[in-house]
């Protein structure tokens, strides 16, 4: 079977700056260059889109030569950092914009949902803009009146169908609009970061739907997203863009792994020379002995902290407070609690320290590092050094919600 | 076997620019009317006079100029009634200006739905073009009642055969502020100059136009500038609908037919620029 999607050499350049009218004299200088058979001067080919640096030219490629191909049914994941191009591509596989060169062929009718509840209309009633939002996404309006019943349903909007929409709260108004594509018949579903709206229960229901989508009815999903654990669930393989182009496709949970070793760079710390005693590099180390941020869940993790002594000194405990994202203190890594201390020689010393098992469930965490002893405090480092847990495949079903704390210990029932 | 021709879409870089898709616009009918009657039913939701505010802008403009250009400046009106001479100009006028105005800004007022939704574009302008002839439908109506009370009250003017030109004069009408409108409106998407100009160059056509004094006049007044008011294509459009329900204006198959002529091709000059811009205009808007 030929692949349901196939993408080839796909680019996409943007002009950065002002769009106006320094632009016709280009246009012009342009259009003679076309004239005459040449290359578009503005458009060199061989530059990437990287964001931090300045380039001599102010035309971006947001995608270049981006190649891959997708088989019917497959639930695909689009990651990658801010600016990456996801959104380009998605954009352009929705035909909202055309590329600048490069070729995508498919077969089946597209659904593509870059955003909920385009085009409705505040006056008019829930009835009307299922009608209307469904014949913009391209539903015919016997194909949306069979579904009304069913739609009006899943949104649970049934008694206020005929209030124009202006009234509802926004979570209806989420509901309502995700309703409608949810419903769409087609063959491939693009869906953007859509789902960050709506409440948590709403957003199960979707994934659910959107499963459903991809699993049971044989439909090929493209999903883009941060919520790597949503992407997780639902995808079974996985794109990632870096800077314009595929710098990683292969199966889901390896993607979200590129992913995370990608897109945090080990946070050094600022070296206090004012200090006698001070941090100068700290590290988390997985069981492949691999420098990285991100630990796979379960799985053993060393500490690894490099401290500069200007004087040799002791007795020194060094203490790990790992955080979640909202400064809850977690757990606390302290060698005093074995009643191990260390002496400090002149220069550089190295102190490990490991645990067999990162009980931490899958998010991102901050280690804030403590060196110093009873009396004094050597060093601190308050604005802590983030690193992320990953889950680990085909073990649990289901992660620990917000609701069921932040650990996840293996138990075995009977 | 060749995988290629299992293939039912692509999305490539350049396309034919005579590549309309037609058949795509017929599957997105169900669209348009929803469309239209978007614009029809938001027009008056949550006003007390609903539909009837569709007759108060004709009305008032018709007063205004009756008082203005009748009275007080004189101006002929070839032994018609004044008030029905005016309204019949403004009637067709304002369908044609509303059409060229609303689709001249198609992309700029249509950028959100157009940057997150893919529909054949057209389908936008034709809607604009079909919910203005509801309002212009409602405006006629307002129209014929002023011809019977002037009937009753035995003003002089006559139907001629014309009338049966009158659909024609529609689509002409119609398809020259579509044609037009798409030109501003793929201009536009780059060159925001031209939206400013729309709007009061469509003020200053009017008067290039034989909205509010008959072309034989014109002619009279000034014979070395006539000229630019008769290449107007909207200005046989309008002698020609004059013509029909009252019985006067200048009416020659010759002006009209030049009026298709440069209609077909505005419109085809049109679709072919709306389609190229409508690839890529969600970049540079």
């Amino acid at each position: 079977m030929p692949p349901a999607i196939k993408v080839e050499n796909l680019s996409k350049a943007y002009q950065l700056g002002q769009i106006g009218t320094g632009t016709i004299s280009r246009d012009l200088e342009r259009w003679y260059a076309r004239v005459r058979g040449k290359e578009d001067p503005f458009l060199r080919i061989g530059e990437s889109n990287n964001q931090n640096t300045r380039s001599a030219s102010d035309v971006v490629w947001s995608l270049k030569d981006i190649n891959f191909e997708i088989e019917q049914g497959d639930a695909v994941g689009i990651i990658g950092r801010n600016g990456a191009g996801k959104s380009t591509l998605l954009k352009i596989l929705s035909k909202v914009t055309a590329p600048t060169t490069g070729k995508i062929s498919g077969k089946g009718r597209i659904a593509s949902l870059l955003e909920v509840g385009t085009g409705f209309h505040p006056e008019l009633s829930g009835r009307e803009n299922i009608f209307l939002n469904g014949a913009i996404l391209g539903m015919r309006k016997k194909e949306i009146q069979r579904k009304l019943e069913e739609i009006v349903d899943f949104a649970g909007i049934e008694r206020y169908l005929d209030t124009p929409v202006k009234r509802y709260s926004s979570g209806m108004y989420v509901r309502l609009a995700f309703a409608v594509a949810a419903h769409l018949e087609s063959e491939i579903l693009i869906v953007d970061e859509v789902l960050a709206v709506g409440d948590a229960e709403f957003q199960k229901k979707c994934l659910g739907k959107m499963g459903e989508v991809s699993k049971g009815e044989g439909r090929t999903v493209l999903f883009v997203s941060h919520n790597m654990t949503a992407v997780l669930n639902l995808c079974s393989k996985g794109v990632m863009l870096k800077n314009g182009k595929v710098s990683f496709f292969g199966n889901i949970s390896s993607t979200i792994e590129a992913y995370h070793n990608e897109s945090q760079t080990s946070s050094l710390i600022i070296p206090r020379k004012n200090k006698k005693v001070y941090i100068t590099d700290f590290y988390l180390v997985n069981d492949q002995n691999i420098k990285t941020t991100t630990i796979s869940l379960h799985s053993y993790t060393k500490f690894v902290i490099k401290i500069f002594s200007k004087v040799a000194k002791q007795p020194v405990n060094v203490g790990y407070g790992i955080d979640d994202i909202y400064e809850n203190r977690l757990f606390t890594l302290f060698s005093k609690f074995y009643g191990k201390t260390y002496s400090l020689k002149v220069g550089e010393n190295i102190i490990e320290c490991y645990i067999s098992s990162m009980i931490l469930k899958p998010n991102n965490y901050k280690i804030k590092i403590f060196v110093g002893n009873d009396f004094e405090t050597l060093d601190y480092y308050e604005d802590g050094i983030n690193f992320k847990v990953v889950p680990r495949e085909n073990v649990f079903l289901e992660l620990p919600d917000a609701s069921q704390g932040s650990l996840v210990l293996n138990h075995y029932w009977s | 076997m060749e995988h290629k021709e299992e293939y039912n879409w692509t999305i490539e870089a350049k396309a034919s620019l005579f590549d309309l898709r037609i058949n795509e616009i017929w599957a997105y009918r169900d669209l348009l009317w929803l469309l239209v009657r978007r614009d029809f039913v938001s027009f008056y939701k949550q006003t007390i006079l609903g539909p009837l505010w569709f007759f108060i802008q004709p009305l008032f403009t018709t007063i205004i100029f009756t008082f203005i250009f009748g009275n007080l400046a004189g101006i002929s009106t070839d032994g018609l009634p004044k008030p029905l001479f005016y309204m019949a100009g403004i009637t067709a006028w304002n369908y044609f200006a509303d059409c060229l105005t609303k689709t001249s800004t198609v992309f700029k007022d249509n950028a959100g739905i157009f940057g997150k939704v893919y529909f054949p574009r057209l389908i936008m302008p034709l809607s604009i073009v079909a919910s203005n002839l509801v309002r212009f439908g409602v405006q006629m109506l307002l129209f014929l009642l002023m011809m019977a009370y002037y009937y009753f009250i035995g003003a002089k003017f006559n139907i001629t055969w014309a009338i049966s030109l009158f659909p024609i004069i529609v689509i002409l009408m119609a398809l020259l502020g579509l044609g037009a409108g798409m030109i501003i409106s793929a201009m536009t998407t780059k060159y925001r100059d031209l939206a400013f100009l729309v709007s009061f160059g469509v003020q200053l056509l009017m008067y290039a136009t034989t909205v509010i004094y008959p072309l034989s006049e014109a002619i009279k007044k000034y014979p070395a500038y006539a000229w630019i008011i008769k290449y107007n294509p909207m200005t046989p459009i309008i002698e020609t609908f004059r013509y029909g329900f009252l019985g006067e204006g200048s009416f020659s198959w010759e002006s009209l037919g030049y009026a298709c002529g440069v209609t077909l091709g505005l419109l085809v000059f049109g679709v072919v620029v709306f389609n190229k811009v409508e690839r890529n205009f969600v970049d540079t808007i």
